[in-house]
């Protein structure tokens, strides 16, 4: 087990250190940079300032100095936000991504599975099209014309929420969240449903309704612990997934997580917070991808004997 | 003179049908497939089309009428944007761009992938061992980051756009075609093939890739609406295409920054782009299920 832990934990770092450098030299390779938007000031303050942000060293300098900072868990200075820190800027917006997204996610795993459960239980009946229905509409609608639309229906018609920003508590946290869960709700549903049909086929769960323990036992003892297995190797996925969203999420509510923070800094060229941002979602991916792993080898013992 | 046994070969040509045919005949018994494939068939012929019908382009602004309301016995049948341009022609153009993208994007993604799939898994070894770390070092990569990035790297505008998604959306066909060449390598009409003398290359073109066809048809249909939602969702962040050429993204952008005083702008694109979403994913439900093995 610690074998496998440590394995991945290698191979995950491989691959976030790929990323990083391909990040650094496709950010360095893009047409335009930091300081080129500044037209008034003169190109002896422009070569200043490059320097001050050893713009001006060849890249590869520039690279070995950016790994040796990293060793030093130190990022550098954002070259849009004056005085703040990569590190500091990451800090004050990884709050509210964090909570966003782990609202999403509960809630996109509570009724998923719920949805599934209900749907494989009752295959074409009224719960199992009104789930299908959710599940389509999840999928097919896209976030960006989804978000917009409640805006208007809850916010700006019925004012009930707040249309964006984060100054009404818990409050200004219900659109965004519904929002950012809807697509995995639609994926985990149907998931779930497909894995509780397969699973309910299943030799063992025959036994346990022979044996007479009753639907809610066969439920819960049996049938649940194999149907979601599939169910918890989607939470690497919907990781990525809740970081594409909450990207867009943050544009559309204009919340102050780091989402938004990329998009900018992207734009603007702000290399150094476009590495730490991209490390930062790239070690989340690798990291829950691994856990994921772990709880599926924990539960699945066909997986436990495999490695 | 033609005998009766001539006659007979002539007359009664017993032809057997494919499996793809076969699996066509059942795509079209699905019937919620087969409307998707009609209302999609009458958005793509609207964008293309419908712009020459109308006397502008959406680029033409109209200062007489600008932000005009829906009206459709007017000029602008679904009104104007606050530059005066017609909404509904901006949007069949937006369409074309969208939709072109979304299908050539899914071709070429689809492409590259088979064949990468289809020479690692035929190869096996120690090629096929470093070509799929490669596939699993991208894997690892947040997709939306490297899209916004290669956008970044390619300049922005159509082509890096299209550039960028299809480097990103190569990934799946490639390991799923990798599994069925894998599975494919071992089979008797290889070996035959190898053993009558085919070079590798001629197995994997005649042999390894028709043969993959059916599971790239089904996976392939889910790229078309994948594509068509990066380039949307790029462009909604302005990143994708920019103004003023149209684009689903990006009028679903400008739609979102005046909603709270006229939804119009943003209803119709998003609905439009809905209704595309629905039909390919109805679509693809369709295929999967037509050409699943497992469900015969």
């Amino acid at each position: 087990m610690l074998r496998f832990v440590g394995k991945r934990l290698w191979n995950g770092s491989l691959t976030l250190f790929a990323l990083v450098t391909l990040t650094f030299f496709v950010m360095r390779l893009a047409p335009g940079g930091p300081f080129s938007r500044n037209r008034k000031i003169s190109p002896e303050v422009q070569a200043n300032i490059e320097a001050a942000f050893h713009l001006d060293e060849p890249i590869w300098q520039q690279f070995g100095r950016f790994v040796w900072g990293l060793l030093h868990l130190d990022l550098g200075p954002s070259t849009r936000f004056r005085d703040y820190s990569v590190g500091d800027i990451i800090a004050s917006g990884l709050p509210y991504s964090l909570t966003i997204g782990a609202w999403a996610v509960l809630l996109a795993a509570f009724v998923g599975i719920a949805l599934g459960i209900a749907g494989a239980m009752r295959r074409n009946g009224f719960t199992d099209y009104a789930a299908g229905t959710v599940g389509v509409i999840g999928i097919a609608i896209p976030i960006f014309v989804i978000g917009p639309v409640l805006q208007v229906i809850f916010a700006v018609k019925l004012q009930w929420l707040p249309v964006g920003s984060w100054n009404d508590g818990w409050r200004s946290l219900v659109l965004p969240v519904v929002v950012l869960a809807l697509p995995n709700i639609a994926y985990i549903s149907r998931l779930t449903r497909a894995s509780m049909i397969e699973t309910m086929r299943e030799n063992y769960v025959r036994t346990a309704v022979a044996k007479g323990i009753g639907p809610t036992r066969t439920l819960m003892g049996h049938t649940l612990e194999g149907a979601l297995i599939p169910v918890i190797a989607y939470l690497g996925p919907a990781t990525a997934a809740i970081i594409t969203g909450s990207i867009l999420i943050e544009t559309i509510f204009a919340l102050p997580g780091i989402g938004r923070h990329f998009v900018d800094a992207a734009l603007n060229r702000d290399y150094p917070l476009v590495m730490g941002i991209t490390l930062l979602y790239g070690a989340l991916l690798i990291l829950f991808n691994i856990v994921t792993d772990l709880i599926r080898a924990w539960i699945d013992p066909r997986l436990r004997n495999a490695h | 003179m033609p005998t009766d046994a001539d006659a007979l070969i002539d007359a009664a040509p017993i032809r057997h049908a494919s499996t793809l045919e076969l699996q066509f005949r059942r795509f079209r018994n699905h019937r919620l497939a087969m409307v998707s494939v009609w209302v999609l068939a009458l958005i793509v012929l609207a964008c293309f089309l419908g712009p020459f019908l109308f006397p502008f382009t959406g680029q033409d602004a109209d200062f007489d009428n600008i932000n005009a309301q829906v009206d459709l016995f007017s000029a602008h049948p679904f009104g104007t944007d606050d530059f005066g341009r017609d909404l509904l022609v901006r949007v069949l153009e937006g369409g074309q761009v969208s939709l072109t993208i979304g299908f050539l994007g899914a071709i070429v993604a689809g492409v590259i992938g088979v064949f990468y799939g289809a020479v690692s898994g035929f190869l096996g070894g120690r090629v096929d061992g470093l070509m799929m770390r490669l596939v699993e070092i991208l894997f690892g990569f947040p997709y939306v980051i490297l899209v916004i990035l290669l956008s970044l790297l390619f300049g922005g505008g159509n082509i890096a756009l299209f550039a960028a998604i299809v480097f990103t959306l190569w990934l799946t066909p490639a390991v799923v075609v990798r599994a069925q060449a894998q599975g494919l390598a071992r089979k008797e009409f290889v070996e035959a093939a190898r053993a009558g003398g085919m070079t590798g290359r001629q197995i994997v073109f005649e042999h390894i890739v028709p043969n993959s066809l059916s599971v790239v048809i089904v996976y392939g249909s889910l790229l078309v609406p994948e594509v068509i939602l990066s380039e949307s969702f790029l462009s909604f962040l302005g990143i994708g295409i920019k103004e003023p050429q149209a684009s689903w993204g990006n009028l679903i952008q400008t739609g979102t920054s005046a909603m709270a005083t006229d939804l119009r702008l943003l209803l119709l694109p998003g609905t439009l782009l809905a209704i595309v979403l629905f039909c390919l994913n109805f679509i693809a439900d369709g295929l999967a299920e037509a050409f699943d093995p497992n469900d015969r």
